[in-house]
């Protein structure tokens, strides 16, 4: 009897172990980020759609607001075509510049025109503001110059300047793709094709365009898709007479009350990325990767003819003057008093100052809500702590489940990145939609900001961890266990370097993503807990010479941090890890 | 025809090719043999106006070709791994050469197929290159280079990439294609077999210079220098000293007594080095070759069989291991290395 008691016992045991290590073990990693995307995601998606499409709130669309809808798809699609347009017609000679010439100073001048694409949107706006905006150093030096009342250029508050500043944003996707793609191109086919009687020019068009098609189109698309969703650069610099999808969202959700109208148009917006998407992962998934050992080494070569010596010297000052100029503007317009402040006319001052930075801890009366600007500060970096630790804690199990995925990773995987398909407005439109009554009433709560910024840094801190811990081969393991280490001790020599970067390269990717996003805070922000690009925002667009240095003296410590996290990210970055 | 004078190139300071001159006349085929780094890729490279030499012309019919680019010359070049338009199907590849000499459509479609039918390759037009064999793949670019009618064929190690049989099928191919066409060529090998099946002419390349030139009978039988004969593996390589002031000439060595008729001058008690034929030698027992057999490997025409001095010789019947053999070597069998 007590025999059988015993097997009873320990049967019953190994059935709830098995339980639990076929069951609990593969589902507990992902326990966090279900709850996390179907609340904060999926479920905001869901009222987003029900605002948008149902019966009621169609009945109130009036002609006016599907005439505005229209126009403003319309538009949405003209400037992300003539922006991925420009692009290209600046980015491919670029590639062609990186892939195939050695030159002095390459490696910074690459650096040079990736720094855009991480940063903040505002702090891209401020800084074409202190190039080109009506208090820029342009206009300012000219009015000097030439005794002038007013501004003589004006750029900001144009088409122009929107399309400048997408140049600006993804010329570095057409450098990193295409360029990838040409400097790999085995040297051997253009050299079969000039002996086969082909001259330059149709060595490019029948040969080297040909093979870099798949490269091109994928860049092509990726633009488009930024471009399309763009909402700080519209906003921010194009002013009130241009609007995107993104920018009619956030006008209807915010300043109309017009919900369901942004509903409707979130939910074109998000069939548009959908289908973009789609279209971007078949062009991946088709290119054939044709490239040849060392090729990248045998293609570069340094101008020798004068032809080459003037492409590649023109290149480099043309790349120089659209990287350079805007992000040196910023911080020294921030340090330069170039104009009387309001109600000081007539005695201008002019020089280095440091007054601008000195304001920001100064709560005038007239200031934003009452609060020193210092604070928004102090609220971004708090915000960001709270998304670092948020995003890690979500990201990290399921992360390391991914690094070595069964069918259930599988199947979820796709999931993950679904948030990366809608744009940070909709996100924001979602949390304002769903949140807005009891007993999810969180709309009033500062704690929505660190929520939409997790939403929107989860899929790259995933991403960024995933292959880093994918890459530790068990092999070191067990090498490492079979000479004797302990297994706290395997973990300790053999995974931990790794995780440790891995973590601290995602951690300070979250951290930028949070300080600088624009788009979705600018609809789930309180007014009493404005952030950085928040604030910045607000200040650029009220008059007078102290707000506008204000502006300046903020964005430019949001690009000094932001640069930190850039570089702190690429020295951290293992080798090979990919992009996009 | 094509005629180079006095090449010269250098690689990272070091000399690559040093006064390399030589010419290829109409219809012949010059193979240069030399083994890896000797130079010879290179060579083509500067005859195709890929790259410039340092000193030297490439001339074609008297004309020198330095002003000439690359797409202007004429001349075909088979890569090692084909270098095959990936975008492009069979037949889009072969055509690329006519399309570049704006011929139209129907002739091009004509020469196609009649050049993919001399390549063995009927049908296979609307492949996509990347589904090919290696084989088939080296098919079509001898056929791309054949279609546009160059005036000079070149081939760098374009055999080096498949195995041994497929080798074989494909060095005849190429000989026959070659003959028929009447297109001169230049044919870069490491490889003896593919350089005395093809060629009309075999230079000898080595640390960038010609060491020797000839038939591939005349090159294989005296390879001229130490170095060319244990590159060719073309005998035995004995050191010896000259006995004797006068043709022919007695030399000394640790394997016995040689007598070797040279057209160079030698004084007694100079110190020489001898090829030894492996071939032809008989067993005799007034030979003056002498050894005990120390292996005996079994070949498809006889038996390799090593001497106890390190000599080791081709004979029809296998001795017995241990037993002392006299052997009697030809005197053609017998030249004099520099």
């Amino acid at each position: 009897m007590p025999i059988y008691h015993e097997v009873a016992r320990t049967k019953g045991n190994t059935k709830f172990r098995a339980f639990v290590s076929s069951w609990l073990r593969p589902v507990l990693p992902w326990l966090g980020i279900s709850i996390f995307l179907g609340l904060f995601f999926f479920y905001p998606l869901a009222r987003i759609l029900w605002l948008g499409l149902n019966p009621v709130a169609l009945k109130t669309l009036d002609l006016a607001s599907t005439l505005l809808a229209f126009h403003s798809l319309l538009f949405t699609f003209y400037q992300a075509a003539l922006s991925t347009i420009l692009t290209l017609v600046l980015g491919l000679p670029a590639a062609f510049l990186f892939a195939r010439y050695a030159f002095r100073g390459k490696s910074l001048l690459r650096v040079l025109t990736a720094i855009p694409f991480m940063l903040p949107t505002v702090v891209v706006a401020a800084g074409f503001n202190a190039l080109l905006g009506p208090r820029g150093w342009v206009n300012l030096g000219l009015m000097d110059l030439f005794h002038l009342q007013s501004a003589p250029i004006s750029f900001v508050g144009t088409l122009g300047v929107i399309l400048l500043a997408h140049v600006f944003y993804n010329t570095t996707i057409v450098i990193r793709l295409v360029g990838n793609a040409l400097s790999h191109l085995d040297p051997r086919l253009e050299q079969a094709a000039r002996t086969l009687g082909a001259d330059p020019p149709r060595v490019l068009s029948h040969l080297t365009l040909p093979l870099l098609r798949p490269s091109i189109l994928a860049a092509s698309v990726l633009i488009f898709i930024f471009d399309f969703t763009s909402f700080g650069v519209i906003l921010l610099l194009g002013g009130p007479g241009f609007s995107t999808l993104e920018v009619e969202i956030y006008k209807q959700a915010v300043q109309i009350f017009n919900l369901p109208l942004a509903g409707l148009l979130s939910l074109i917006q998000l069939l548009c990325t959908l289908v973009f998407s789609i279209l971007y992962s078949r062009i991946v998934r088709r290119s054939v990767v044709t490239s040849a050992p060392r090729a990248a080494e045998a293609n570069l070569h340094e101008a020798h003819a004068i032809r080459e010596k003037l492409f590649v010297a023109g290149m480099v000052l043309l790349l120089l003057a659209l990287f350079l100029l805007p992000l040196i503007s910023l911080p020294l317009r921030s340090l330069v008093r170039l104009e009387a402040d309001r109600g000081e006319r007539g005695q201008v001052r002019y020089g280095i100052t440091g007054d601008y930075y000195a304001e920001l801890f100064i709560n005038r009366n007239d200031s934003l809500f009452y609060v020193p600007p210092f604070d928004a500060i102090g609220n971004s970096l708090s915000y960001a702590a709270l998304t670092v630790v948020l995003s890690l804690a979500l990201g990290f199990p399921v992360a390391s489940a991914l690094a070595r995925p069964g069918r259930l990773e599988r199947l979820l995987d796709p999931f993950l990145m679904l948030p990366l398909g809608a744009s940070a407005v909709t996100l924001g439109l979602g949390f304002i939609v769903a949140f807005n009554k009891p007993p999810l009433r969180l709309v009033t709560s500062p704690l929505l900001v660190p929520l939409a910024h997790t939403l929107i840094a989860l899929p790259f801190v995933i991403r960024s961890l995933q292959p880093a811990l994918a890459s530790i081969p068990d092999r070191l393991r067990q090498a490492a266990a079979s000479l004797g280490a302990s297994p706290p001790r395997v973990w300790f020599t053999v995974d931990w370097p790794i995780v440790m970067r891995a973590t601290l390269s995602a951690a300070v990717f979250a951290f930028t993503v949070s300080l600088g996003e624009f788009g979705a805070t600018s609809l789930v922000v309180r007014p009493e807990y404005p952030t950085l690009p928040i604030a910045i925002a607000r200040f650029l667009s009220q008059p007078g010479g102290m707000n506008y240095g204000q502006a300046m003296a903020m964005a430019t410590v949001l690009m000094v941090v932001c640069g930190i996290g850039i570089l702190l990210i690429e020295r951290l970055r293992l080798p090979g890890a990919g992009e996009f | 025809m094509l005629e180079l004078i006095d090449i010269h190139k250098s690689y990272e300071g070091q000399p690559l090719l040093d006064a390399i001159s030589f010419t290829v006349a109409a219809g012949e085929t010059v193979c240069l043999l030399g083994p890896s780094g000797s130079g010879k890729s290179t060579l083509l490279r500067i005859i195709a106006g890929l790259e410039t030499p340092e000193q030297g012309q490439v001339c074609w019919d008297g004309q020198d070709l330095a002003p000439v680019p690359v797409h202007r010359r004429g001349f075909g070049l088979v890569f090692q791994d084909y270098a095959l338009f990936p975008h492009l199907d069979v037949a889009a590849n072969v055509a690329f050469g006519l399309k570049m000499q704006n011929r139209t459509t129907v002739e091009i479609d004509l020469r196609v197929a009649s050049i993919l039918e001399m390549v063995n390759l009927t049908g296979f037009g609307d492949r996509r290159v990347t589904d090919l064999s290696g084989g088939e793949q080296q098919r079509v670019a001898l056929a791309r280079a054949l279609a546009s009618s160059p005036r000079l064929l070149m081939f760098d190690e374009p055999l080096g990439a498949l195995d041994r049989s497929l080798r074989e099928q494909l060095m005849e191919e190429l000989r026959r294609i070659l003959h028929e066409s009447g297109v001169p060529a230049v044919y870069v090998t490491h490889d003896q077999e593919e350089a005395f099946t093809l060629a009309d002419r075999v230079l000898l390349l080595h640390d960038g210079e010609i060491v020797r030139s000839g038939t591939p009978e005349q090159v294989w039988s005296d390879p001229g220098s130490v170095w060319a004969a244990q590159f060719l593996d073309a005998g035995n390589v004995v050191a010896g000293i000259v006995k004797s002031n006068t043709s022919p000439f007695q030399v000394d060595t640790s394997a016995g007594m040689f007598e070797v008729r040279c057209g160079h001058t030698h004084s007694a008690e100079e110190k020489v080095n001898l090829l030894v034929s492996r071939r032809g030698v008989r067993q005799a027992a007034d030979g003056r070759v002498s050894g005990a057999v120390m292996d005996v490997i079994f070949r498809q025409d006889g038996f390799k069989v090593t001497l106890d001095n390190g000599l080791d010789f081709y004979l029809p019947d296998a001795p017995r291991m241990g037993e002392k053999i006299y052997l009697t070597v030809p005197a053609t069998g017998i030249k004099c290395l520099l």
